[in-house]
């Protein structure tokens, strides 16, 4: 059977001012009918604008130099303008990664999705709507008829995508490309998500391009898989061989780069050494050889072709790794052991004082009307009677979807809010009381990290007066002393000297974040609040990052709090979690304890929602968080998870549960019922996690 | 103490999303550098650049190759064409050298125009930033003081003003700068709605830095695009507001002259055919306010770019 699109030795350029980006690089995969086919690799790899080449949808200064993109039978990069118009929206629809900027907010849902039978069919009056509301029927949005003159801004993240994927589909596509479709989502919508994409290509018979940077997004749900490095097709075959027998050494080190491969071992992370190369002028030779702990000379002097030996298994590397597949795969690849780094890892912290202590945390944030005179007309619950503590020198982890407050509880902790009620004692002060200067003297013994670390540092200062910043702020030194300093943390987080020059611009990711580090230690503070730290940075950059936040950790005996949304970077850090949900503590332990046998429905949700990165992993559809996050305006009474929970009983409703204990670790959960046995009943009164 | 796998010398072999990070020590261009390139880059900014200076000089050191009589007033010489009597631009009603009279006139033309313009920048730009980072009442205050003030007509406001004082550079620079401050700190404080939510300025108000600092440090620096672009366009509105108060006779008072006092003059001729009393001053006029406009129009490029290259 012909492929629906045929893409061969596709060359696209983008013009800069000092030559042209090789961002597309010969190029060359098909796609069948009803066929999922996942496009991954780092940012800044080629899958986007291989995704935008094949719409021909290039951004200025961008156009395709060599090759074929067929479609059926016709060779997009040969039509006109004119012609290809017809086919974008028509013969392939198109959803983009941000659904908040993907619509118009100014134009109702009904009339955007609309939008392509206007351009591409007859259809008009009641056939045109009756066509709309079966599309958003068919993704899932409830009533359907009634959001037609519904406006984006009324509609959750999960339901604009929803949107978005109706839209894409209302003209009956051959083909869907979904770049990076859920990304700007939570992890509970990200599986419904995946999971209606999946769903419609089965019922339609379309063939899929799925774009993404995540190996667990593609495990689960693509048939066939390319990897993308530095404008080319690395390693390609069906997803199982290549999750079960990773042959290119890239492919290989992004396995090993995954938290969740090296969660309770004590052991740093792989990492990718370097950074991807300048697509202006690539490198002769293979592109990945710089960075690869296998290449040889030869790798460096003659680009490798993609090739395998058996068919359907093609990899671009002179050396590759494992074995040529004699039988079927079975089982996914375990990542060779890490030679054992003495003295690394997370040490269960031995018992002492907690450095933090945080008792009845309450924060809300009013909503006010009218101009001048602000009258309160309600409030959002963001923070509601949160109390834990952590020992000095042990990563506390906090998890949540977006809007469950843990960063409200971060910036809570640094001073940046002033708590509406209870404590927090940070090394013998309750700084919750402290007001003006003095609560400004004790911020120099903690500090945020911000998950975008470029938004969080002056674009106008150079590196050496951000990182000298806090050290002004405290009047501490002279300008001699604050230069060694700024030299001496730079150096500690792995940046050249000519660093305290630049402007953060001249960064990369890894880098900026390597800078927010220098700027966090600059003070010799005792505890870092780390919001999202690594969430924007690609997975071998996000090892980078993590292996040096440990390695900082056990140097300086830093205490962490760890705030993210991604369970597997939490579990890998963290010697304590705690899992939020609308503004409540739901659990709390010991990191394995959590992860291993969690007590709370939502836990257990959440941990069943994460994208695996294995295609053998347990997949019934019916595991995870349904639903969306209810509204903290008026959050639900008595259990706050209680709409969402599939063990939701009236007491839920009524009630709200306690925190309990499990086991004699401190582990405790806020459930009426819970998955597991509590131990002692008598201790339920008691709030206050241990460590 | 052991060390990981990201050793600082692995880590950087290059990059391609930025401009490559060296390891090197020597500087790297600074940010000015940077945005004078892209500004020299734009042929409108040369031009306007190379009228703004050709025009100082002209004003300035002029007088100082050319000399002229213009105290003292000298009726028998007066109203010469072009050309007569050793005066290359002719003389006006009451004698005076024209050529050297728009010297003189420009002196104060541009003096006024950018003293007021820098007056007025300075003051618009804190207010604007104070209010828009402190926010709440604070910022209601102050914002209903520039609406008030911009809801009174300028023209009558400055006209007032200028009636009650006798008029001279000084006063006009204040009064100039009175009216015109409104704009920018109107634009600095929309722009600090949005700079103030960064989380840079988040992180300065984290490590414990004051109001202060997130202002002078943060803000300031982040909204100089603006505040810079929007200075230019004063100076270019602070000379026509000179010189339509001097058109109206309220300018500076004799023997100073300014182009709009020689403009107001001029117009009485016009039926006698006295152009070179009208079109010299008129001209200056306007080139020197093009110029300023193309200076702005470059600088917001070159501020822009600067961010862009990320």
């Amino acid at each position: 059977m012909a492929p629906v699109l045929d893409v061969d030795d596709l060359h696209t350029e983008i013009a800069v001012n000092d030559g042209a980006v090789h961002a597309v690089d010969g190029v060359s995969f098909t796609v069948h009918r009803g066929e999922l086919l996942g496009l991954v690799g780092e940012s800044g790899c080629g899958k986007t604008m291989t995704a935008l080449s094949i719409m021909r949808l290039l951004p200025g200064g961008g156009r395709i130099t060599k090759g074929t993109v067929v479609l059926g039978d016709v060779d997009l990069t040969a039509m006109s303008e004119k012609d290809i118009r017809s086919v974008r929206g028509k013969r392939i629809g198109m959803v983009f990664q941000d659904p908040m900027t993907s619509l118009n907010p100014t134009i109702t849902i009904g009339r955007q999705v609309a939008e392509p039978l206007h351009l591409h069919t007859d259809l008009a009056g009641r056939a045109m709507t009756d066509r709309v509301t079966e599309m958003l029927n068919l993704v899932g949005l409830p009533q359907p008829s009634r959001r037609l003159n519904a406006y984006p801004h009324e509609l959750s993240g999960g339901m604009r995508q929803r949107v978005m994927i109706a839209r894409a589909l209302v003209c009956d596509p051959e083909l869907l490309i979904a770049d990076e479709p859920t990304t700007a989502l939570d992890v509970t919508i990200q599986q419904q998500i995946l999971e209606l994409i999946d769903d419609l290509r089965t019922r339609l018979g379309m063939a899929v391009i799925l774009v993404t940077h995540d190996l667990g997004v593609i495990a689960g749900r693509a048939d066939r898989v390319a990897v993308m490095y530095a404008g080319k097709i690395v390693e390609t075959t069906e997803t199982q061989r290549l999750f079960g027998n990773p042959r290119h050494p890239y492919t290989e080190a992004l396995f090993e780069a995954l938290p969740e491969n090296a969660a309770g071992t004590n052991q740093p992370l792989y990492s990718i050494p370097g950074m991807p190369p300048d697509l202006v002028n690539p490198p002769p030779g293979c592109r990945f050889a710089p960075r690869c702990r296998y290449a040889e000379d030869s790798c460096r002097t003659d680009p490798p072709p993609l090739r395998g030996e058996v068919t359907g298994h093609d990899y671009a590397c002179f050396f590759p790794v494992g074995a040529a597949e004699t039988g079927p795969i079975t089982g996914l690849h375990k990542p060779r052991p890490i030679v054992v780094d003495s003295g690394f890892g997370r040490h269960a912290a031995e018992p002492g004082a907690p450095l933090l202590s945080v008792t009845g945390l309450v924060k809300d944030f009013p909503i006010t009307a009218g101009a001048i005179l602000r009258r309160n007309v309600g409030s959002v619950s963001a923070v509601a009677d949160v109390s834990f503590s952590v020992t000095g020198g042990e990563t506390f982890g906090l998890v949540g979807e977006s809007g469950c407050g843990k960063t409200t509880i971060g910036r809570l902790v640094v001073g940046m809010e002033r708590p509406d009620a209870g404590t927090i004692w940070i090394d013998g002060t309750n700084v919750a009381t402290l007001r003006g200067k003095a609560r400004r003297e004790h911020q120099r013994d903690t500090h945020l990290i911000f998950q975008d670390a470029y938004a969080a540092l002056n674009p106008r200062m150079r590196v050496g007066a951000i990182v000298a910043e806090p050290l002004v702020i405290h009047g501490i030194g002279n300008r001699a002393t604050r230069l060694n300093r700024v030299r001496e943390v730079l150096a500690e987080v792995g940046l050249p000297r000519g660093a305290i020059q630049r402007y953060p611009h001249e960064f990369s990711g890894g880098q900026r974040q390597r800078i927010g580090l220098a700027r966090a230690l600059a003070l010799q503070p005792k505890l870092i609040v780390a919001d999202e730290p690594v969430s924007a940075l690609d997975v071998s950059i996000q090892a980078q990052i993590l292996n040096l936040m440990s390695d900082l950790q056990e140097r300086h005996g830093l205490t962490y709090v760890f705030i993210s949304h991604d369970l597997s970077v939490v579990r890998y850090l963290s010697t304590t979690i705690g899992v939020m949900y609308l503004g409540k503590l739901v659990e709390i332990g010991p990191a394995g304890a959590v992860y291993a046998n969690p007590v709370h429905p939502y836990t257990r949700g959440l941990i069943d929602t994460i994208p695996v990165a294995d295609p053998w992993a347990r997949r019934t559809g019916d595991d995870g968080v349904r639903g969306e996050l209810p509204s903290a305006i008026r959050p639900p009474s008595g259990c706050r998870f209680r709409t969402r929970c599939p063990l939701a009983q009236d007491v839920c409703a009524e009630q709200e549960p306690p925190l309990r204990t499990f086991g004699n670790d401190g582990h405790q959960a806020a459930c009426h019922f819970p998955l597991a046995v509590p131990t002692f009943a008598a201790e339920s009164e008691k709030s206050v996690g241990t460590a | 103490m052991t060390i990981n796998p990201p050793l600082p010398e692995q880590v950087h072999v290059s990059d391609t999303v930025a401009a490559p990070v060296d390891s090197g020590d020597a500087p790297p261009k600074s940010m000015w550098r940077l945005g004078l390139e892209v500004f020299l880059a734009n042929r409108l900014a040369i031009v306007g650049l190379v009228v703004v200076l050709l025009f100082v000089a002209f004003c300035f050191l002029g007088p100082l190759l050319y000399h002229t009589e213009q105290l003292r007033t000298d009726l028998a010489q007066a109203n010469q064409p072009p050309g007569t009597g050793g005066h290359p631009l002719g003389t006006d009603d009451v004698g005076y050298d024209e050529l050297g009279r728009l010297m003189v006139g420009g002196q104060s033309s541009l003096e006024i125009g950018i003293a007021a313009a820098v007056m007025a920048t300075i003051v618009g730009t804190l207010w604007g930033a104070i209010a828009g980072y402190l926010g709440g009442w604070v910022d209601a205050i102050m914002m209903r003081v520039v609406d008030t003030l911009l809801a009174i007509p300028g023209l009558f406001l400055l006209l007032l003003l200028v009636a009650i004082f006798t008029p001279s550079t000084g006063l006009l620079i204040v009064v100039i700068a009175f009216g015109a401050w409104l704009t920018p700190a109107r634009l600095v404080r929309g722009e600090t709605l949005s700079l103030r939510t960064r989380e840079y300025v988040q992180a300065a108000k984290m490590m414990g830095g004051g109001n202060r600092r997130a202002i002078l440090k943060h803000i300031t620096p982040n909204a100089i695009g603006t505040i810079v672009v929007n200075a230019t366009f004063q100076v270019a509105d602070a000379i026509l507001i000179v010189a339509a108060l001097s058109f109206l006779g309220l300018g500076v008072p004799p023997p100073h002259a300014d182009w709009g006092n020689m403009l107001s003059d001029g117009t009485a001729f016009t039926q006698n055919g006295y152009w070179w009393m009208i079109l010299p001053p008129g001209l200056a006029i306007v080139l020197v306010v093009v110029a300023f406009n193309f200076l702005g129009d470059a600088l917001r490029d070159a501020f822009e770019v600067r961010l862009r290259r990320r």
